[in-house]
């Protein structure tokens, strides 16, 4: 199974307390902001804090993502080059709109690898998009290049951008979900919901996340620890649906050895697409501890 | 490193120590500093925050910490940029200060 990434915590890369708290409240990927919740005047204490913090403190198998200002601010080149020689897993690049703008920052970061002795490569990337010519360009830019990971939508300046504003149901970012979704499946890499801001509302949030999980996302950024089980929850497979994807991946073994094309379950044809997602459940499952191989048998 | 202006880096939140650095012309190095946890790790605040100046090779500084209860990490990243600020350096920082 690849990486999980359901849950990506914002973390502001100017708080050593948020900083140093970071890592105990289970989030798949944790992401030092350098960018919009860092104010100007202290883009350089919090670049040093989020370097110096990456290098010392342990946030054992979490993957750790900067995002940094754009390399049309004064802060860009710097954040990148502190980011990559402290040894961060990710890069996030905000407001992407072209894949020019991917290149740029790769072309720092090999830059910076090099200088250092670190693999060249061996820094991924992810890119946020938050307007319309992003989402425009969604696979251009999901496409630009071997280190990116994960592409995901940055909402608050899409609907600026729009001309609209964020509403209960998220009619108005069913587009630009819809695009992410796809240019992220064809280009092989993650998909990642933006962030729900109203902290203390639960349910919403929870219907949100319903809503990214049915239009096929990875996960989604959060905002607080507090959000942080609800997605792992709705994301973990239900024992109905581990039993039923197990039963599927049997027969489909079964048929397999027998030299049998087409697959028949109580009735039902099951054919590839069926399969796949079977094994793609267990695997899911497995990962967070809910299956193992050959669970179905010890009962 | 040469100091144009006096710096402060950091601020009085809980787990952030807010440094303040002056020129100390021939002086070495002075530490002013103000702690909650002064009697447990007063020694260790101070030591961190000498190593950092001397890995940035400054010999004649007075810094004025007010420590909330901040890490190692913290310290040296404050120090660091209070430096860097009070020199007016905005790149080419030396990174292995944090090695």
């Amino acid at each position: 199974m690849e990486r999980l990434r359901r849950t990506m915590m914002f973390v502001p890369g100017n708080n050593p307390a948020m900083i140093k708290d970071a890592g105990i409240y289970g989030a798949d990927s944790l992401m030092f902001d350098l960018e919009d919740a860092v104010a100007i005047s202290e883009k350089d204490s919090a670049r040093f804090l989020v370097h110096n913090a990456i290098k010392t403190l342990n946030y054992g198998d979490t993957e750790l993502v900067v995002r940094i200002n754009g390399l049309d601010t004064p802060f860009g080149r710097n954040d990148i080059e502190a980011a990559v020689r402290a040894g961060v897993d990710v890069i996030r690049l905000p407001k992407t709109e072209t894949k020019e703008d991917i290149l740029a920052v790769e072309a720092v970061i090999e830059e910076v690898e090099r200088k250092i002795g670190r693999e060249v490569g061996s820094t991924r990337m992810m890119a946020a998009i938050e307007g319309a010519m992003g989402v425009i360009n969604a696979y251009s830019i999901a496409s630009a290049s071997k280190r990116l990971v994960a592409i995901a939508l940055g909402a608050e300046d899409y609907v600026t951008n729009l001309k609209t504003k964020r509403y209960p149901d998220g009619m108005e970012l069913m587009g630009a979900r819809s695009q992410i979704v796809i240019a992220a499946r064809a280009a092989g890499i993650y998909a990642l919901d933006t962030v729900y801001s109203d902290v203390d509302n639960e349910e919403g949030f929870k219907r949100e996340v319903e809503l990214i999980k049915q239009l096929g996302f990875d996960g989604k950024s959060v905002i607080n620890p507090k959000q942080i089980k609800p997605v792992h929850e709705i994301y973990a497979p239900t024992a109905q649906e581990i039993r039923k994807s197990s039963d599927i991946v049997s027969a489909a073994r079964a048929a397999q050895k027998e030299g049998l094309g087409v697959i028949s379950l109580n009735g039902k044809m099951i054919d590839k697409p069926i399969i796949e997602r079977a094994e793609r459940l267990l695997q899911l499952a497995k990962a967070v501890g809910l299956y193992k191989e050959g669970m179905e048998n010890e009962e | 490193m040469k100091f144009v202006k006096n710096a402060t880096a950091g601020s009085l939140e809980s787990n952030d120590i807010r440094v303040m650095v002056m020129e100390n012309e021939n002086a070495g190095i002075e530490i002013e500093l103000e702690s909650v946890v002064e009697k447990q790790f007063g020694k260790q605040i101070r030591k961190v925050i000498i190593e950092t100046l001397e890995k940035l090779q400054i010999d004649n500084v007075k810094i004025i910490a007010t420590d909330k209860g901040a890490l190692d990490y913290t310290i040296k990243a404050r120090v660091a940029c209070a430096v860097y600020r009070a020199c007016d350096i905005e790149e080419d920082f030396k990174w292995e200060v944090f090695n």
